[in-house]
């Protein structure tokens, strides 16, 4: 058989399959975005959602998906990148570094619904959080921790060798080095990882309908004090998010307009993690051009 | 870059521990978890609460009948709200809480449109839910196979259901959806499909049934002349004091009951012409 | 002292922030370690006191094929029997693998081999995106657009393996796609070069050399991704029916491991047999997920003999 024709077929194969998973995608947004956009406005990105009017918004839950978000990341990133670090620089090679990786990967394919149910007994209950933001946050942290410290790690070990001969050959110590040469080195990486982890939480449902609760009360946006009980940044509030807010008026919403909440909702959260994803992934190339001086 | 994330967790942790100190020092609020065919109602009249009782939250979550009851049973929660009595359930020490009944929701099958039966007697339905009839044409209906749609095995709608249409006996293992928006979607887009709704969630997509001719219709149930309801309880552990009786009281107050339930679909406590007890007996309201 | 002798012998900077930048880091891992047995801990309290405490037979539980865990059977026990949603989990999980491994190995070539500057700018953004989209997102999409589509092709219902097993495959294509990636990507350059320079096609030498070499890895990221359809849980549960039985073919409904726990977890009471079956369950998909990664270290130290 003719090598150059097989060669031929395969490239048109291959093209095939990668124009499918675009067509995948693009028909998934045209069908979120066709579905959701026309039924989203400003009215409804600020208003408060009504729980058996029609004409309700998601403002309140948009916010607390971001201020979830940010609190989770806080939490998550420097032990992620913790972890990382020593995962990757100072473990060594023996049977309890496996546990410990194995540990990680099991935590990571944990069914969220078990996460978002030992979260509750602990937060919720145990420490008496209540059900807000807080033990939201850290639950997702849970879910969140295994994903980043995987990526942080696989980021670092990807670093040449010689660089971190070159960083302790100017009489730097092991962790300046990992800080000031290494982790720079990886930002890229690393940075990919937690937008992709962002994206995770910020569509997360299931472990947060137990710890950051099912209710949206009203906020006062005019008192930012994190202690007043409706102040938009108190984290022992019950929150409501974006993902959860989906879930709940599908399973038991009774407003008249519940398909177009929906929609309209769903829409919202796939744009703000398209932006979101877009916004990182040049926020991180622009991190790289500074800290390593240029590519 | 390092040191700035950290110095931002630091102080996050700070603010985090300062905040839970001061927890309860500007606000009052309980927490109300359980059923989520009442967390609509509650939450309402959470809201009306707030508006009226500055600075007072209430707190709803949702979570199952389940969850309700072993929540207000270990005290980790001030309200535990199900759609089931505490005694049908199994692990559940009733006599550790006190029932407060709030309002009552009635419960019809619904079918498919294109299955083209309007009414069935409780023999009926029975043999649909027990499997012994599957196809619709037996019913004097379309040429179509039954479908049937439960509800989680535990959800507060199903034990209603079952208790009055199969009285005993084991429902065929099929479908289960655990949520009442799911379960009228499901039904209105499968030919031949049969569930059960609360009234409040039937709409024109779908169909409901009546049994032995009685419509199911809130005057219905005020009479007890349509069989399939259910009280929903909102249980405390003990009797209930401070805001939880003051929001209790305020949830069986006509400004709610009269005003709030109708609008959501639930059927007034306070206009209920009979009383039935947990095993089922009837008795005339006075 | 000698100021010359005294900085010697003194701790240098350095090795303070070594020691310190070393202490923390170990604090981070701990803590994850800690977390993780905590979660093993209770979940395994719970889901092992259905067989001790309610003493049941964890060979019945395994095999039997009915569940009715408030039903009493002849001798007295309760009718736990997990082998129909033991089996739903294997079927959506190996099918949706079996659908996705050539999309994501295809696509991963096309990124790296055939067209990288087109694929990195295009493709693997598409593919992170995915990952961005919500599973309640994917579940109802899964509904409103999958369900019919089956019931209009093959009948029934269209709820089942066949729906699960769609919707599986569009959520973990991306997770197998960007590992599939770095697989590729970690075979050395000079590999290509010296295949091309023998007079090997672009296909030849993609089929015989960089895929060979990448085999471990890409073994790796499919077992990944059927980890993940493992414990999947809202999106499926919204299109597989979740009826516990065990499935007669691939479009009647059927249900996994997580779509019941998920289910029934909020209308059991704690402590009660009904609830702790369900936390038998979740040790199952913990136990199932160490024997995913024991399989992927598996396949990965092989590959690493080879080189």
């Amino acid at each position: 058989m003719n090598v150059r024709r097989q060669d031929k077929i395969a490239t048109v194969v291959l093209y095939l399959i990668s124009g499918t998973i675009i067509l995948i995608l693009a028909a998934l947004l045209l069908y979120i975005l066709a579905a959701g956009l026309p039924h989203v406005s400003w009215h409804f990105l600020t208003s408060p959602a009504r729980a058996f009017e029609a004409g309700g918004g998601i403002g309140i839950q948009l916010f607390n998906s971001l201020y979830l978000l940010v609190l989770a990341m806080l939490i998550s990133m420097p032990v992620s990148l913790g972890a990382g670090i020593y995962l990757s620089e100072y473990a060594k090679k023996n049977w309890r570094t496996t546990f410990v990786q194995t540990a990680i990967e099991i935590l990571s394919s944990l069914p969220s619904v078990v996460v978002g149910l030992f979260g509750f007994l602990i937060f919720v209950v145990q420490f008496k959080f209540g059900f807000s933001i807080l033990s939201g946050a850290l639950a997702l942290t849970f879910f969140n921790l295994p994903l980043l410290t995987r990526n942080v790690e696989e980021s670092l070990a990807s670093v040449q060798g010689s660089q971190r001969e070159a960083g302790l050959a100017l009489g730097l110590s092991r962790f300046e080095t990992v800080t000031r040469v290494i982790v720079p080195e990886a930002l890229p990486g690393i940075t990919t990882g937690m937008i992709l982890g962002a994206g995770r939480v910020f569509g997360e449902a299931a472990a947060l309908i137990y710890t950051a609760g099912q209710s949206a009360p009203a906020l006062d946006f005019s008192n930012w004090n994190p202690f007043y009980i409706a102040s938009p940044l108190n984290p022992l509030r019950p929150a409501e998010t974006l993902a959860v807010h989906i879930w709940k008026i599908n399973s038991e919403g009774i407003m008249p307009d519940v398909a177009a909440v929906s929609a309209g909702a769903s829409a919202v959260l796939v744009i703000v993690v398209l932006l979101f994803n877009l916004s990182a992934r040049w926020f991180g190339k622009w991190l790289f051009k500074k800290m390593t001086g240029g590519d | 870059m390092k040191k700035k994330i950290l110095t931002a967790a630091a102080l996050l942790i700070s603010l985090v521990g300062l905040t839970a100190c001061q927890k309860q020092s500007s606000g009052e609020s309980i927490t109300a978890v359980g059923s989520s065919a009442l967390q609509p109602l509650v939450e309402a009249a959470g809201e009306q609460y707030s508006n009226d009782h500055l600075g007072k939250f209430i707190n709803v979550q949702g979570g199952g009948s389940g969850t309700g009851l072993s929540q207000i049973q270990a005290g980790a929660v001030d309200i535990g709200n199900s759609d089931v009595h505490a005694e049908e359930q199994n692990g559940v020490d009733a006599k550790k809480l006190v029932d407060h009944r709030v309002a009552v929701v009635g419960i019809t099958p619904v079918v498919n449109k294109k299955v083209g039966v309007t009414n069935l007697s409780f023999a009926q339905l029975k043999a649909i839910f027990t499997g012994q009839v599957t196809n619709w044409q037996q019913l004097g209906g379309a040429d179509l196979p039954i479908v049937l749609v439960n509800r989680a095995a535990g959800s507060g709608t199903r034990v209603t259901f079952e208790k009055w249409v199969l009285q005993g006996s084991q429902a065929k293992q099929a479908q289960e959806q655990d949520s009442t928006g799911m379960v009228r979607q499901i039904v209105a887009a499968t030919p031949g499909a049969i569930s059960y709704l609360a009234f409040s969630y039937v709409d024109k997509s779908i169909a409901a049934v009546k049994i032995n001719h009685v419509a199911p219709t809130d005057e219905n149930v005020l009479t007890n002349k349509w069989k399939i309801w259910s009280y929903e309880h909102m249980y405390t552990k003990g009797k209930p004091t401070g805001l939880t009786k003051d929001f209790i009281a305020y949830v069986l107050s006509p400004k709610i009951q009269e005003k709030v339930l109708p609008r959501l679909g639930y059927i007034s406590i306070s206009q209920m012409k009979v009383e039935r007890d947990v095993s089922g007996h009837v008795t005339r309201r006075s | 002292m000698d100021p010359i002798r005294e900085s010697l012998l003194k701790k240098s900077r350095q090795s303070k922030v070594e020691r310190l930048g070393k202490l923390v880091s170990f604090c981070c891992i701990t803590l994850i370690v800690l977390i993780v047995l905590a979660i093993f801990y209770f979940v395994a309290s719970r889901g092992l006191a259905t067989f001790f405490h309610d003493k049941v037979n964890l060979i019945d539980f395994l095999t039997k094929d009915v569940w009715n865990p408030s039903v009493k059977d002849a001798r007295g026990l309760p009718e736990v029997g997990a082998l129909p949603m033991i089996v739903g989990s294997f079927l959506v999980t190996i099918l949706s693998a079996l659908v996705a491994t050539p999309f994501a190995v295809g696509g991963a070539i096309f990124m790296t081999e055939i067209s990288p500057r087109r694929g990195m700018q295009i493709l693997k953004p598409v593919t992170e995106l995915l990952v961005g989209i919500p599973s309640v997102v994917y579940g109802f999409i899964g509904l409103s657009v999958v369900v019919p589509f089956v019931r209009g092709i093959f009948g029934g219902t269209g709820f089942g393996i066949l729906a699960g097993t769609f919707v599986l495959f569009v959520m973990i294509l991306p997770t197998v796609t960007s590992m599939s990636v770095d697989a590729l990507q970690a075979v050395p350059r000079y590999y290509r070069e010296a295949s091309l320079a023998l007079g090997a096609t672009r296909w030849q030498t993609i089929y015989k050399v960089v895929l060979r070499s990448a085999t471990p890895g890409i073994l790796t990221a499919i077992v990944f991704g059927m980890a993940r359809a493992f414990g999947e849980a809202l999106a499926v549960q919204m299109v597989i029916g979740n009826a516990a039985l065990m499935p007669h073919n691939l479009v009647s409904p059927a249900s996994t491991l997580t779509s019941v726990l998920t289910m029934g977890i909020g209308n059991t009471i704690m402590g009660s047999l009904q609830n702790n079956v369900l936390w038998s369950l979740a040790l199952l998909l913990l136990l199932m997920s160490l024997v995913f990664n024991l399989l992927i270290r598996f396949i990965g130290r092989k590959g690493a003999l080879k080189k």
